[in-house]
């Protein structure tokens, strides 16, 4: 490389000779093609296109030239100038994009180490469960009703039809609260909600009701002193088991997909009349023929037992204020523990009640 | 109740060809659920053998088995020359025990038979030098109760050398185990099961209580002297007298069979009857020794206090809503529940007066459940007999006695009052159309209510229905539709979904709850459910003061355990222990939360009332009602224990510490948009010095912090475990209907940094207050150094705070920010003594 002109010649200037500009041209463009770093290309900058470089001295001298060799010398050092900054630019986008590519693949990282710093939360499959259930009523319009768990006795039996001597009163083994003549339990079903339901507004009312309720049954394998239902009331003008029939079929439907169904069979509950128990067409095998037989959700029944369900009893509507006159009523109840001990084949209902984290952790926050 | 099938099959000409599974899928359709059917299982050749020849042989094993010939009549086998004796026909058996001896008649499995007992099937075969050509059984092979290990051993008699033996033994039969629900009484008898089989086959029944009633006179020479003092509690009283009985005959084969087979005990003769009939009829009957009988039978009520042994041996206290049967001597039968143990009919009775009696079905439920005594008249009579039935119901027995106990029936029969008269059922005769939603007209209607035993009267639209008298549960329109539809079927209820009108979606406080639990999933944390039950161990180990509100529980009568007496007032009583469990079973680090109610009392004896039903009661009567009930709000509880940030490649973790447990709380706070205040507090189970108490104007609404290190001990667990409990209700009730609404400005941040020294006991959280009020230009004060040392004196502390200023309007200049900081260190002064750190 040559360093700039040390002398000044006001007559033999470099701007008017053309050998001498192609010069500075040449050596700039070599130097240029043979930068590598980012480093390279600064010291070019500095020594070719600076203040100070020859090109940049040798614009300076066009100015003091005759006007006449103004345009030519102009002309020439213009080129000279753009060819350079043009090669600039090139290598510097070539060697910025090399840099990058080097960098990329120095900080490449082993994507499979674990990140597992943070705790996962997850929520409880009778808490999901109950919601979507609570989802598909309200998509129908209904709406979600709650009540105490500490119930008064009037309405968890009375008002439902289970008067003090009512032999069914005793089938339901009650917690009762200190003193008896407080006259209060744990709630042994959802239904006094709908009782509450009935007493606080009128006619039509849809409601769901989910929630956790208690019987003196001994933690086993199969049965627990507290346990969690769904229970629906439909009042209106109208209404039959052939409503109810309706409606289960569609919230079987919208748990367990198309093609679901129900059937009766005739039972016994105090606050409905006629009551039926429903089953479920088993949602494993569908009583298909070839299935049926071996399947072990359904022991070979093709159906399995889903909860309990009616017409309300008049007596109920007329402890509740509804004229029985006017409207009728159906209601129904399924257990909803049972439904995840059945869907997830869970052998074992105390896993859902000992709080072991590895039972709620795979539900994650939702079914 | 069980029902013996060929039982039931007496009563209704059921199709031969019928397999029980049928029979109790159509009875499971009527309303009587199979429970299961129950069955011996065995199969074959089992039959009746007479030891002829008995030849005791000793082995090598220094066993003794017994080499027999047997009788086993048409079933002998002559081509089997190998027997020992004589050459009579018969069939040589090999026995190993030895309770029997020549000439007993035993049961044999000939080859081929099946017995479950064993799993595989009898077959001829060669054991200890000789071919045993069947088996001698045992009753435990058999399956028969009595002495298991023993060989079975007939009675002299009772049958002949090849008989069959499964249907001697009953071993054929298939039994019916059905639910009654509590409104079917009349199906508790065969007789109800027979008619309702009947209706669904649509076949001829014929009634066992169609008897001749009276044949002999009401109040003859014998009958036996009664007075009912309360015809309240009995209507209805039937008493006939049976002499002479032989106490030595034993009940016939096929009555203990049957009542076995039922799942009753044979016990003599004239228990076994009576026990029989009330099977049969569905009519509870009790016997009386007469012999032991002192004067008139007299029924009243029991005075307050009055005492009687009953039969099962207790003594019992009685109240005047219990009726009693008595003699001269005192109570002798609590009535329609249980006999008294000194009139008590024993094996050597020969004389018995047979009652049988109406008594009002809810003073029986009342006195089996105050008793805590389900008897099997208890049971039939709190849910209602046929009243009609009880001088048929004594005839029968006596019929019985007569016949198989060579009994004498006494001249007379006492029957005092008579069945109370049935209201009729008035109905719209389309009712059960529009009730199920099944096309069922009058004629369909009237044909199923007559099957049934209804007489129904039809007048225009109307339907007049009279129930029969074994019907107890039909008293209203809608029982009367259950009974039409039975017949019609469950499954021809069509399927339509009900149109309701638009809903408003969840409320509030549910769709608030929702995303609570989404916010604590995303904190990490997983929801347990525990058991709401809680008692003093559980608040000692807590270290809650002994004047702590929380260990005033609502108290259960009959709790499960005697550890968890209550309801509990804090969900931590669960969650710790489900921490505990976590950690017993290896999980270090466990981070875990519920959403429950806690119960709270109400002060004094709260009482909740007791309303009729024959209306709706009122808003205020509703109001008393709740305010009786405890106070039940939702709290979130969160237990924290191990790592919240886990150790791991990338460096070391951290664990949980106090204030997550704070962060937890004030991040649910603002998901719901409610300001809480943070403040200082002492609230066990927390560790005194690092418990916050989680303010909301200005009420304390739950705590966070770490536990108190004797809590952690007392429980078993590591230290620093952390903890938060807070009143969800109430976070919900300040939540605001509109949520906070976006308000920032897009002209430049000023950032200016504030070190303030204060004493080292001003809380934090009031100089960021201060400060954060202290002009409208600062947008936000955050503490980002704490520091305590050498460059601060003594008892001081310095705090450096990053303020962020704005301005609505305008780029803020170099005055309105000096004036804002000035503002800021002024406010801070006054409220805490704060001073700028030098
Ligand atoms: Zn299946």
């Amino acid at each position: 490389m040559s360093a700039p002109n040390s002398s000044y010649d006001p007559v033999e200037v470099t701007p008017l000779r053309s050998d001498e500009v192609e010069r500075m041209r040449d050596e700039a463009l070599a130097a240029i093609a043979a930068a590598v770093t980012p480093d390279d290309l600064q010291k070019v900058r500095v020594e070719h296109v600076g203040d100070r470089s020859p090109i940049a001295l040798a614009n300076r001298e066009i100015g003091a030239l005759q006007p006449q060799a103004r345009k030519e010398a102009g002309q020439r050092v213009g080129q000279a100038r753009g060819a350079i900054n043009q090669a600039l630019a090139a290598r510097t986008a070539e060697v910025e994009a090399a840099e990058e590519e080097r960098a990329l693949v120095t900080e490449a990282v082993d994507v499979t180490l674990p990140w597992d710093v943070s705790p996962v939360g997850a929520r409880h499959p009778v808490t999901t469960l109950s919601e979507h259930i609570a989802d598909i009523f309200v998509a129908m319009g209904w709406e979600i009703a709650e009540g105490p768990e500490v119930e008064a006795e009037w309405l968890n039996f009375d008002a439902l039809n289970l008067g003090p001597d009512h032999p069914a009163r005793t089938m339901q083994d009650t917690f009762w609260v200190t003193p008896e003549r407080a006259a209060m339990v744990l709630r042994t079903h959802t239904s006094p909600v709908q009782a509450r339901t009935m007493l606080t507004r009128q006619p039509p009312i849809y409601v769901a009701c989910p929630g956790r309720v208690f019987r003196t049954d001994e933690l086993d394998a199969t049965h627990s002193p507290v346990f969690h239902q769904v229970e629906g009331l439909a009042i209106d003008e109208g209404l039959s088991m052939a409503h109810l029939k309706g409606t289960l079929d569609h919230f079987a439907q919208a748990i367990y997909g198309d093609g679901m169904t129900t059937r009766f069979r005739p039972s016994y509950f105090p606050f409905t009349e006629p009551s039926a128990e429903m089953d479920l067409l088993c949602y494993v095998c569908h009583d298909e023929p070839d299935a049926v037989a071996d399947c072990r959700t359904c022991k070979g029944e093709g159906w399995v037992e889903w909860g309990g369900c009616g017409v309300v009893n008049p007596r109920v509507l007329i402890a509740c204020g509804v004229d029985p006159e006017r409207y009728s009523g159906f209601a129904f109840g399924i257990g909803i523990d049972r439904t995840i001990t059945s869907r997830y084949d869970i052998a074992d209902l105390r896993d859902l009640f000992d709080g072991d984290i590895r039972f709620t952790e795979p539900f994650g926050v939702e079914l | 109740m069980k029902v013996p099938v060929s039982w039931l099959r007496q009563y209704v000409d059921l199709p031969e060809d019928l397999s029980t599974v049928e029979l109790a899928a159509r009875l499971t359709a009527f309303d009587l659920k199979l429970e299961e059917i129950e069955s011996s299982g065995i199969s074959g050749p089992l039959v009746v053998g007479r030891v002829l020849n008995l030849v005791k042989e000793e082995q090598k094993n220094g066993k003794t088995i017994n080499w027999c010939r047997v009788d086993v009549g048409a079933h002998n086998d002559a081509s089997v020359p190998d027997a020992p004796g004589d050459d009579v026909p018969s069939r040589g058996i090999i026995c190993g025990a030895h309770n029997f001896v020549e000439g007993d008649l035993v049961v044999v499995s000939l080859p081929g038979t099946v017995l479950p007992a064993l799993g595989f099937e009898i077959g001829a075969r060669k054991t200890y030098g000789h071919v045993s050509d069947g088996m001698i059984c045992s009753g435990a092979e058999l399956g028969v109760p009595g002495d298991a290990d023993g060989i079975i051993v007939l009675n002299p008699g009772s049958a002949q050398p090849g008989d069959d033996a499964i249907a001697l033994l009953g071993l054929g039969e298939e039994v019916l185990d059905l639910e009654v629900n509590p409104d079917r009484a009349y199906a508790l008898s065969l007789r109800g099961v027979a008619r309702d089989a009947a209706i669904a086959f649509g076949v001829p029944f014929h009634d066992p209580a169609a008897l001749e009633a009276v044949t002999v006179a009401t109040d003859g020479p014998g009958a036996y002297p009664v007075v009912v003092e309360d015809p309240t509690a009995c209507p209805v009283f039937a008493a006939l007298t049976v002499t002479g009985i032989d106490p030595s005959v034993p009940t016939p084969a096929w009555l203990a069979q049957r009542i076995q087979l039922a799942g009753m005990r044979s016990i003599s003769l004239a228990v076994d009857v009576t026990n029989y009939v009330m099977l049969e009829l569905g009519f509870p009957i009790h016997g009386y020794d007469r012999s032991r009988l002192r004067g008139p039978l007299v029924v009243r009520r029991a005075a307050d206090g009055e005492k009687l042994t009953t039969l099962d041996g207790v003594t019992r206290v009685l109240t005047s809503d219990d009726a009693l049967v008595t003699d001269d001597r005192g109570p002798v039968g609590l009535g329609g529940v249980m006999g008294g143990q000194e009139v008590e009919m024993t094996p050597a009775t020969t004389d018995v007066v047979i009652e049988a009696a109406v008594w009002t079905a809810p003073m029986i439920a009342r006195t089996a459940r105050t008793q805590r005594l389900s008897s099997e008249a208890a049971k039939r009579n709190e849910r209602g007999v046929d009243p009609t039935l009880p001088a048929r119901a004594v005839r029968r027995v006596a019929d019985l006695l007569v016949e198989y106990g060579g009994g004498t029936l006494a001249e007379g029969l006492t029957l005092i009052g008579e069945a109370p008269v049935r209201a009729d059922i008035v109905l719209r005769a389309d009712l059960p159309a529009r009730v199920t939603g099944v096309e069922i007209d009058t004629v369909a209607a009237v044909e199923a209510l007559e099957a049934n035993g209804c007489a129904v009267e039809v007048d225009h639209e109307w339907l007049t229905v009279t129930p029969p008298p074994w019907r107890s549960d039909l008293t209203d329109p809608y029982d009367v539709v259950e009974e039409v539809l039975r017949v019609v079927g469950y499954d021809r209820v069509p399927s339509i979904l009900p149109v309701a009108p638009a809903g408003r979606g969840l409320t509030k406080a549910q769709r608030l709850r929702r995303r609570v639990g989404t916010v604590l999933a995303g904190e990490g944390l997983v929801e347990v459910k525990t058991f709401p039950f809680a008692g003093t161990a559980d608040w000692d180990r807590m270290g809650l003061a002994p004047d702590d509100v929380r260990r005033r529980q609502v108290m259960l009568e009959n709790p499960l355990s005697a550890e968890e007496p209550g309801m509990s007032t804090t969900l931590l009583a669960g969650l710790l222990r489900s921490l505990v469990l976590n950690i017993g079973r290896g999980h270090p680090d466990v981070h875990i939360t519920e959403t429950g109610r806690v119960f709270l009392p109400r002060g004094g004896d709260a009482e909740a009332p007791i309303y009729g039903v024959d209306r709706r009661p009122t808003p205020d009567e509703l109001a008393t009602l709740d305010a009786a009930l405890p106070h039940q709000p939702y709290h979130v509880g969160i237990v924290m224990s191990g790592e919240r940030v886990r150790s791991g490649w990338a460096g070391a973790g951290r664990p949980a510490q106090w204030a997550d447990a704070v962060a937890v709380v004030q991040h649910l706070a603002s998901t719901l948009h409610v300001d809480v205040e943070v403040r200082q507090a002492q609230q066990a189970p927390w560790h005194p010095g690092r418990c916050a108490a989680i303010v909301l104007a200005d009420e304390v609404i739950g705590h966070a912090g770490e536990l108190h290190p004797r809590v952690l001990k007392a429980y078993g667990l590591p230290a620093r475990v952390v903890a938060a409990e807070v009143d969800l209700d109430a976070l919900i009730a300040a939540s605001p209907e509109i949520g906070t609404r976006p308000d920032f400005s897009s002209f430049p941040v000023a950032k200016e940094d504030l070190a303030l020294v204060v004493d080292v006991s001003v809380p934090a959280g009031d100089v960021q207050a201060a400060l954060a009020a202290a002009s409208p230009l600062i947008e936000s004060a955050r503490l980002f150094d704490v520091y305590t040392g050498e460059q601060v004196p003594e008892g001081k502390k310095s705090l450096a705070f990053a303020l962020r200023l704005r301005a609505p309007d305008r780029t803020l200049t170099d005055e309105d920010i000096r004036t804002a900081r000035e503002a800021a260190l002024a406010t801070a002064g006054a409220a805490t003594g704060a001073t700028l750190r030098a």
